[in-house]
């Protein structure tokens, strides 16, 4: 019996399991801290905070995955979002009706997404240029080109029911929250279930045993890339429907660093070969319980970006010591 | 044995673990200061464990290490290296963007009174060990631009660079050709008569008795034997090693169909190969001999799609197929198994499972979605370990917890997984001990039975000349010519490798 639960505790992967742990303890801990955190208002407002950049950080989890980075994702919501809206504003225009458009404004912002990812794919795999470059190019050049369509200020939607369905519940729990679990469960389900999965690992591994086990790399990586844009882009669509409109200097600020530490304290490794999607969302609440309590405590909003930085440290000095 | 007879090195009931797996039980072994110590076993016996716990990089979990009459304690490679001890590793340790002396006083640079780097002084001392080892290489030579066994040389270099006490040789000769192996063994001796300490582990048996005064065999991480080496045959060894009776080395060759089923022809890689064509007909075993940079891994790459060839057809049954990439290759029929077991073969995170279906996945996706079935996968990996007896406690166990030889199995089991027409097998038995040799040979040898075409590259002679129906003989990327029957033999192969009769090329 004694030597049944030793091999079981063996078996537990310590380091999969370390993120919920440490959200465990900061649950417990802020509900001590804070009689309002435990109100279920109070925890639905934090998981929809963390849902934009959460599902961002899922897609990023399969480009770290696979070994690369992808700095670009903030600026390339601000860019699609713009997109998105001015291409609804258009149609409303031109064909007056609002249902006809709302769905041209997503799908123009959702096409953008998964081109753009895919450009930034090509010019990693067949330009081999790399990932920290390539996306820290378009990093910047979309984040200006949302600057130049929308004059750096506001693109509002002249549709009234766009900035609904991004403020719905459904049985309480907020949409985003809603698509960040539906994108965990499918994400989960490749990255275990599939052969994209395994062969994601295998060139995040090691690219050259992939080439020689006749893995296409250059096509894996692509599909994380495209699968990243894309993923940007509903977050996109679900931060202009709450807002009904494009803030081009603020969507999406600061994303890249969001989800990229959501996806490092969810136990994912810089250097890619393996991960978890479920560490990375608990990765992502993690962050925002910590904002949370930050506010509700009182503490300056601009000391906040500290904390956030020694939690990121501090996750990968805890999971070096277990290597 | 020198007369002094004074122990440099003695351990006192050293045992290993990893996961509760006992790696290394109780091992009590004397090292005398002078002598070459001769350490042998098969895969998995705890040799490699054993070199790295007085390296430093692994603590033992119970027992002493006693150096030079004190106890110490070896925290790390640091440590190590400032008692004495230097290592030379089994898988190369160098960085590719630097130079030769860069490489070798990494961590231990010559600094000149300001701070600055002293270029002129390590070029000098490079210079000077490059030559005591009888090699020419330039001391600013980048390592990418050099040769695997080259590479060995330069590692030497730095093992000895430091004035190490004791040195450790983990399988050096591995990627050496036999004139290599010569200069390495007169440098030994040299080293020796210095007063320098050497343990030498070795899967060849034929080195172990030459170069060794002592020799210690390990079996299952126990030291079963130990005598000086005048007073063992090599078969005595060879059976203290398996713990039984060795049967015969080669199996029976068995002749070919006649049919051809696989045929290049003019093959050119841009300054690696020129014009390589050869048939290769359905159950043949295809040799392919040269001395190492002879354009053999090349080859075999080119074929695979890994390399762009410039010109060149090939034919699978007679009928002209376009490879352009490993995934071409694979559909067609072809699968390679690497020489760079780590670097291009396994995975060392995935599981023994997950690697043996790597190159085959598709075939275990079921159902509209397309998801990997564990179920199919778990019993084709069960198949393969039985059939290649890989030692292993689970097949969910990643890779960097097994030992070399049972990693080349995982390689080879993945290689044949995807059931290939032809397989290109470059050194297949690299850094595997004898018994596990013998297993490799086999399983190749009942492959082709089944239909199997093998396109057999090595750099053994013996086991080139003891499994090859025929041999292709390759140098400066041309092949120099083909031998078969009773032509297959030493002297033959080293004529054509080499352009010079054997006589006349040893000095």
């Amino acid at each position: 019996m004694n030597r049944n639960i030793m091999v079981l505790l063996r078996r537990i992967q310590y380091e999969k399991i370390a993120p919920f742990v440490a959200l465990a303890v900061l649950f417990v801990a802020s509900s001590v801290l804070s009689p309002y955190f435990l109100q279920v208002k109070n925890l639905l407002n934090i998981l929809r905070q963390v849902s934009y950049s959460g599902m961002i950080a899922l897609g990023m989890t399969f480009v770290i995955i696979s070994g690369g980075i992808d700095l670009s994702v903030g600026s390339l919501a601000a860019f699609n979002a713009s997109m998105g809206i001015l291409c609804l504003n258009y149609l409303m225009n031109k064909l007056g009706n609002e249902y006809l458009a709302m769905a041209g404004g997503i799908l123009t912002a959702l096409l953008l997404g998964v081109l753009s990812g895919a450009l930034n794919g090509f010019l990693i795999t067949r330009g081999k240029i790399a990932p920290f470059i390539v996306t820290l190019g378009s990093m910047a050049i979309f984040r200006s080109l949302a600057l130049f369509i929308g004059s750096a200020g506001e693109i509002r939607s002249v549709s009234g029911r766009y900035g609904t369905f991004g403020m719905e519940s459904i049985l309480f729990v907020p949409v985003p929250v809603i698509a960040m679990i539906i994108l965990g469960v499918v994400l989960t389900l490749v990255l275990n279930n599939t052969r994209y999965g395994r062969y994601l690992c295998a060139v995040g591994s090691n690219v050259r045993v992939a080439v020689f086990s006749a893995i296409n790399v250059n096509r894996i990586k692509l599909i994380a890339y495209t699968l990243c844009g894309l993923i940007v882009s509903v977050s996109a669509v679900m931060l202009s429907s709450r807002f009904n409109a494009v803030s081009t200097s603020n969507l999406g600020m600061g994303f890249e660093l969001d989800a990229i530490a959501a996806v490092i304290i969810g136990g994912t490794p810089l250097t890619g070969g393996r991960g978890t999607v479920w560490g990375t969302i608990m990765g992502a609440i993690i962050l925002g319980i910590i904002n949370n309590m930050l506010n509700m405590l009182g503490v300056s909003p601009y000391l906040q970006g500290t904390v956030k930085g020694l939690v990121i440290i501090g996750a990968v000095y805890i999971q070096g010591q277990k290597a | 044995m020198t007369d002094s007879n004074e122990c440099l090195l003695k351990t006192f009931g050293i045992c290993k673990e990893f996961s509760s797996v006992q790696v290394l039980k109780d091992i009590n072994i004397e090292v005398f200061r002078g002598e070459v110590l001769g350490i042998i076993g098969e895969n998995g016996a705890g040799k490699s464990t054993l070199m790295k716990i007085f390296s430093g990089i692994y603590t033992p979990t119970s027992g002493e290490i006693h150096f030079e009459g004190k106890k110490v304690v070896i925290p790390d490679p640091l440590g190590a290296k400032n008692l004495g001890i230097s290592i030379l590793p089994q898988e190369f340790n160098l960085v590719d963007d630097l130079t030769v002396y860069d490489n070798i006083f990494l961590g231990s640079e010559i600094r000149k009174r300001s701070g600055l780097l002293d270029k002129t002084r390590m070029m000098e001392r490079t210079t000077q060990l490059l030559r005591e080892l009888e090699v020419e290489i330039k001391p600013d030579e980048k390592i990418e631009r050099l040769s695997t066994a080259q590479k060995q040389m330069v590692e030497i270099c730095k093992a000895v660079a430091t004035d190490a006490k004791l040195l450790i040789m983990d399988e050096p000769t591995t990627i050496l050709n036999r004139y290599e192996v010569d200069i390495l063994f007169s440098l030994m001796r040299r080293l020796k008569e210095q007063g320098t300490t050497i343990i030498y582990i070795s899967h060849k048996l034929k080195e172990v008795k030459a170069i060794c005064s002592r020799v210690v065999v390990l079996r299952d991480g126990e030291v079963v034997f130990t005598e000086t080496i005048e007073k063992i045959s090599e078969l005595e060894i060879a059976q203290r090693m398996v713990g039984r009776e060795l049967s015969q080395v080669f199996p029976e060759k068995r002749a070919p169909r006649p049919e051809v089923i696989f045929e290049v022809k003019d093959l050119s890689v841009p300054r690696m190969l020129y014009d390589v064509s050869f048939q290769l007909r359905k159950g043949e075993i295809l040799g392919f001999a040269g001395l190492a940079d002879a354009g053999r891994t090349e080859l075999g790459e080119a074929i695979f799609g890994v390399r762009k060839r410039s010109s060149g057809r090939i034919f699978m049954n007679g009928e002209e197929v376009d490879i352009r990439s490993p995934k071409e290759a694979v559909d067609h029929g072809i699968d390679y198994l690497s020489e760079d077991r780590q670097g291009a073969g396994i995975l060392t995170s995935f599981s023994v499972a997950q690697n043996i279906t790597l190159v085959s996945l598709f075939a275990y996706c079921a159902s509209f979605l397309k998801f990997i079935v564990r179920k199919k996968e778990d019993e084709a990996a069960r198949r393969h370990k039985e059939r290649f007896n890989i030692k292993t406690p689970a097949l969910n166990v990643k890779l960097e917890y097994l030992s070399g030889g049972n990693q080349q199995k995982v390689s080879l089991a993945k290689s044949i997984d995807p059931a290939p027409k032809v397989l290109i097998a470059n050194e297949p038995t690299r850094g595997v001990d004898v018994a596990a040799k013998h297993e490799i040979y086999r399983f190749i040898n009942s492959l082709t039975e089944g239909g199997l075409s093998c396109i057999f590259i090595s750099s053994e002679q013996e086991e080139i000349i003891g499994m090859c129906h025929r041999v292709v003989v390759m140098k400066e990327g041309r092949i120099m010519g083909t031998v078969q029957g009773q032509e297959i033999n030493e002297e033959q192969i080293m004529f054509l490798a080499t352009g010079v009769h054997e006589g006349a090329a040893r000095r």
